[in-house]
């Protein structure tokens, strides 16, 4: 495929014909198989010394085919394969497809689906910050806090299953609504969730935002500015925490956020400590929103009315929601039989990790896995 | 305190002390040489120890062997050292060597044979006990300005390295 | 023979000092033989209380409650196969740990367990200290060479680096102790390390409270600057697996890693005891100049007894909590068996000649055991310092501090 203009690697050595030890210019690799890249991920690094001069992530070791699987299953049977893509938050994935064919056939759930839509969706983005705290401590040395969040997390999981039988790929949404009603206890069980957890939230936080250890390690690591951000099209709390106040929940309503009172938390510098807080502060209003849904959860059917066969007339629709992890976006074109023609995932962890060369250049080494692990990617996201 | 088995002690840490030197120039492997060297420096201030100087032997093993050997191996690692070993050994200056390693040699021979007739009688015999606090006083109070200006010294020769090896993290 | 065992008990003098060969080897061999119990125990305390602080449970199956885990440990890694890298050095190689476990045991000789109990009583005890265990930095930059491979002489030449660093720190915070022993009559302060302690004691204050707040603050920086000298957390990063560099032992295996352990540990112990002698007041017990009289004596003395009977209680409420189910017979019997024997330990500690000598031994041991369990909560708590945020706290944070507690603390001697 010829370039027309060449695009120099930043892993080009200045001087190639030098050992490590002259040049100061070394290239390290981080494999695919490594404690502190969440996945299979491979970073080439170009180091001078400490210094990080560039980086190069090499993606695709978990690429799975997802979107051309996508082209020979029908809309309801790719359902379950959307779980599989960012598999930590798996409740929003779905919301996000469910929705997007919804679209497409110009259906809308009922209220009542909507609500329980948004209690689990919430629950998710808890579920998915906990474990993003508890391994972004662990690669920057506190090991404690991965045990205490992986707790607090078992008790989103056991709410998960007994909703819908799975923990973790949970398949809790079909296309129209719910297909399962909240069982019994439900209200109960999450109400008794969202009185168990701000205490343990504090503990995090007492922990980590304070000890001057944290503050060191991640203040000033790993900025970004919203002008990069917006160029990059980095979404997500790694966008609001460099200080625009975007959020889709808020921008372009979906599902029932309108009805819900909730505020976006921002912050100033861009950098990892400012990410860090803002993905706390999304944890409380997660539990604001989750409270307001369980009190006001409307009675009626859980299902819309949807044709047996879909099969959506020809056209292409784009929708995307608030992953936990940023605007995850799905376009589907459909040419009018019952499986899609093109079915394309914009998954957030994709395109922010787009953004580790600029935010690690001018760091150390150790600062490159405290970045990764900031902007909270997700493998099977990013390659699908 | 009476010493014990002095002969047998002299004899095995000046040997010790003897064949650690031959080895640091006879071995081929610079780290190899770097260790020598530390296990003779240990030997010698088991040396010290036998004079009564236990303060000596301590700041012996805390700067030499411990600081000023770690830089050694420091500077032997980072050195790029299969470049040097490929490159060809060579000694040009065989006679002149020779010549003044006999002449030293000479020279120690000599003093060896006048014996403790060359140099004056010691002032005063040091105590053992209190080594440390006469250390102290002769440092800090007789040879204050050369112990201030070897200090002073050895702080430009660290602002000097660090100006010059200096670069910006 | 009777009598010789019962006229060296009554003498007062070290064994060093006494010029007494048989007694000092006896000395060696139970001190030896202490510290390796001390760093077993230690594995396994680290391993529970990690755990608990994780809130898990940590090894719970290889003895009652994890018991005997450190005797798996040590069987697995002895019986484990001994790789060496192609083209390493082997001597070298070989030298590495043992230059770090001879440097982290020589410095046992001189630490006082009480007024005659320690192996010998050098003039200069403190400086044979910090002599010795800054040989074992050679040790590290061998153990990274030899390995023959980038990544562990990175490792290495962090880890030394930090080392060296913290050394000065450690040393000034050193200096400024010493400098508070000289504050007697005649004028002459000393280096050694049961000197340090007497001194403590006619000085009736713990050098941790003195010139308050100087001595504390020499404390402190002395209790930050070990844990990076032996390279815990949160000073860990060159040991650390999740940074590039995988530290300077990662070639060895088996029995030789194990040795660098046992190092390790070592070391910990021997820094915390310089620590306690100089800022704890040694072997001396809590309030020994506020609380004298010989009821208060009678009441400390009974402390070690009950210790054990608690430990034996602790024991025992195990024992109870303990499953019914026929797997865990062994397990039960064990644990059973090992409350007896720390209720017996206690029996014997209140039996008053045990007491009276016990008393020293016990309470320096108890202090150091607090220190352990202090690097433990740092390790489970703390994140891990930067590198060069590590170097900096080093040099530019601890050292001006040290310094200025030395001249501080020097001025206070001269002026109060």
């Amino acid at each position: 495929m010829p370039d027309s203009t060449p695009h120099p690697s930043p892993l080009e050595l200045s001087s190639p014909d030098k050992t490590f030890l002259d040049s100061n210019e070394l290239i390290l690799n981080m494999g695919p198989q490594h404690p502190a890249t969440h996945g299979v991920l491979r970073v080439i690094l170009k180091l001078d010394g400490e210094k990080v001069l560039g980086v190069e992530c090499v993606i695709g070791y978990l690429h799975r085919g997802v979107e051309k699987i996508g082209e020979n299953r029908t809309y309801a049977m790719f359902n379950p394969y959307v779980d599989r893509m960012d598999y930590v938050a798996a409740v929003s994935n779905g919301l996000g497809y469910c929705e997007t064919v919804e679209k497409l056939l110009q259906i809308e759930a009922p209220p009542r689906a909507n609500y329980i839509r948004v209690i689990l969706t919430e629950l998710n983005r808890l579920a998915s910050h906990m474990l993003w705290l508890g391994t972004h401590a662990l690669d920057i040395g506190a090991m404690t806090p991965l045990f205490y969040t992986f707790r607090d997390r078992e008790e989103i999981l056991k709410i998960f299953e007994k909703y819908c039988g799975a923990r973790l790929t949970t398949h809790a949404f079909r296309i129209g609504g719910c297909l399962y009603e909240t069982y019994d206890g439900f209200e109960r069980d999450v109400k008794k969730f969202i009185d168990f957890v701000p205490p343990k939230i504090d503990e995090y936080e007492e922990l980590l935002t304070s000890n001057r250890i944290w503050v060191e390690r991640t203040k000033n690591v790993g900025k970004i500015s919203a002008a990069d951000c917006k160029a990059l099209g980095v979404t997500g709390p790694v966008l609001r925490a460099s200080g625009v106040k975007w959020d889709i929940r808020k921008a372009l309503p979906y599902a029932a956020y309108p009805d819900f009172d909730f505020e976006i938390p921002v912050g100033a510098n861009g950098d990892t400590y400012d990410r860090y807080l803002v993905r706390m502060q999304e944890m409380r209003q997660s539990l604001r929103i989750i409270r307001q849904a369980v009190e006001g959860l409307p009675e009626g059917p859980i299902m819309a009315k949807v044709p047996k066969v879909m099969k959506p007339p020809a056209g292409e629709v784009y929708h995307s929601i608030e992953a936990p992890k940023g605007e995850l976006g799905y376009f589907i074109v459909s040419d009018g039989s019952t499986q899609p023609y093109r079915v394309r995932v914009r998954p957030p962890s994709f395109v922010n990790l787009q953004a580790l060369d600029l935010m690690v250049r001018g760091q150390l080494v150790a600062d490159v896995i405290a970045v990764i692990g900031t902007l909270d990617i997700v493998l099977g996201e990013v390659d699908r | 305190m009476t010493p014990v088995a002095t002969p047998f002690f002299f004899y095995f840490l000046a040997g010790l002390t003897l064949l650690s030197a031959i080895l640091v120039i006879t071995r081929k492997n610079a780290v190899h040489s770097a260790l020598a060297l530390i296990l003779g420096l240990l030997a010698q201030s088991g040396l010290y120890l036998m004079l009564y100087a236990p303060f000596v032997a301590g700041v012996q093993i805390i700067l030499y062997a411990g600081g000023i050997m770690v830089l050694f191996l420091f500077v032997i690692m980072l050195v790029n050292l299969e470049r040097s070993q490929k490159e060809e050994q060579f000694n040009r200056q065989k006679v002149a060597g020779t010549l003044a390693a006999i002449a030293l040699g000479g020279l120690f021979v000599a003093v060896f044979i006048k014996g403790k007739a060359l140099f004056p009688a010691s002032s005063n015999q040091i105590a053992e006990g209190s080594n440390t606090q006469q250390v102290g006083e002769l440092l800090y109070g007789q040879y204050m300005f050369a112990f201030e200006i070897a200090s002073l010294l050895l702080l430009v020769a660290i602002i000097g390295a660090v100006v010059m090896a200096k670069k910006r993290i | 023979m009777l009598d010789y065992v019962t006229s060296y008990l009554s003498s007062n003098t070290t064994p060093g000092q006494a010029g007494n060969l048989v007694w000092a080897l006896i000395y060696i061999l139970i001190v030896f033989g202490g510290v390796s119990v001390a760093v077993m125990a230690m594995n396994w305390l680290e391993r529970k209380a990690l755990a608990h602080f994780q809130i898990r449970l940590g090894p719970m199956r290889v003895g009652p409650h994890g018991l005997l885990q450190p005797i798996a440990d040590a069987i697995k890694l002895l019986t484990k196969e001994d790789i060496i890298p192609e083209r390493a050095d082997r001597l070298v190689f070989w030298i590495a740990p043992l230059i770090i476990l001879c440097a982290s045991f020589a410095v046992y000789v001189v630490i006082p367990f009480g007024p005659t109990h320690a192996i010998t009583d050098l003039n200069i005890g403190i400086l044979f200290m910090l002599g010795v265990s800054s040989l074992s930095v050679l040790g590290v930059v061998m153990a990274g060479w030899a390995s023959n491979s980038h990544y562990p002489l990175i490792g290495s030449l962090r880890s030394s680096a930090q080392m060296i660093s913290y050394e000065v720190a450690m040393g000034l915070a050193v200096v400024s102790a010493i400098l508070m022993t000289s504050l007697n009559p005649s004028g002459t302060g000393t280096l050694s390390m049961i000197g340090i302690v007497e001194a403590q004691q006619r000085q009736q204050i713990w050098y941790l409270f003195k010139f308050f707040p100087l001595g504390f603050i020499a404390f402190a920086i002395f209790a930050i600057a070990m844990v990076a000298e032996t390279n815990r957390a949160p000073f860990d990063l060159p040991e650390a697996e999740s940074e590039l560099t995988a530290g300077f032992h990662t070639e060895y295996s088996g029995l030789r890693w194990s040795l660098f352990m046992l190092g390790e540990y070592a070391a910990m112990i021997a820094v915390s005891s310089i620590a306690v002698t100089l800022w704890l007041g040694g072997w001396l017990r809590p309030f020994p100049n506020a609380l004298t009289g010989a009821t208060w004596d009678l009441a400390f003395s009974l402390f070690p007894g009950f210790l054990f009977l608690i430990l034996a209680a602790v024991a025992w409420v195990g024992v109870i909590r303990m499953p019914k189910h026929p797997y865990f017979r062994v397990q039960t019997l064990g644990l059973a068996g090992f409350g007896v024997v720390l209720g017996l330990i206690g029996l014997v500690l209140f039996v008053p000649p045990v007491r009276d000598r016990i008393q020293d031994i016990f309470w320096f041991t108890a202090k150091v055991a607090f220190f352990m369990y202090m690097y433990i909560w740092y390790r489970a708590t703390f994140p891990r310092y930067r590198f060069d945020q590590l170097m900096r706290v080093g040099w530019k944070v601890l050292l001006p501090i040290s310094l200025a507690v030395l001249i501080g603390t020097a001025v206070a001697g001269v002026v109060l």
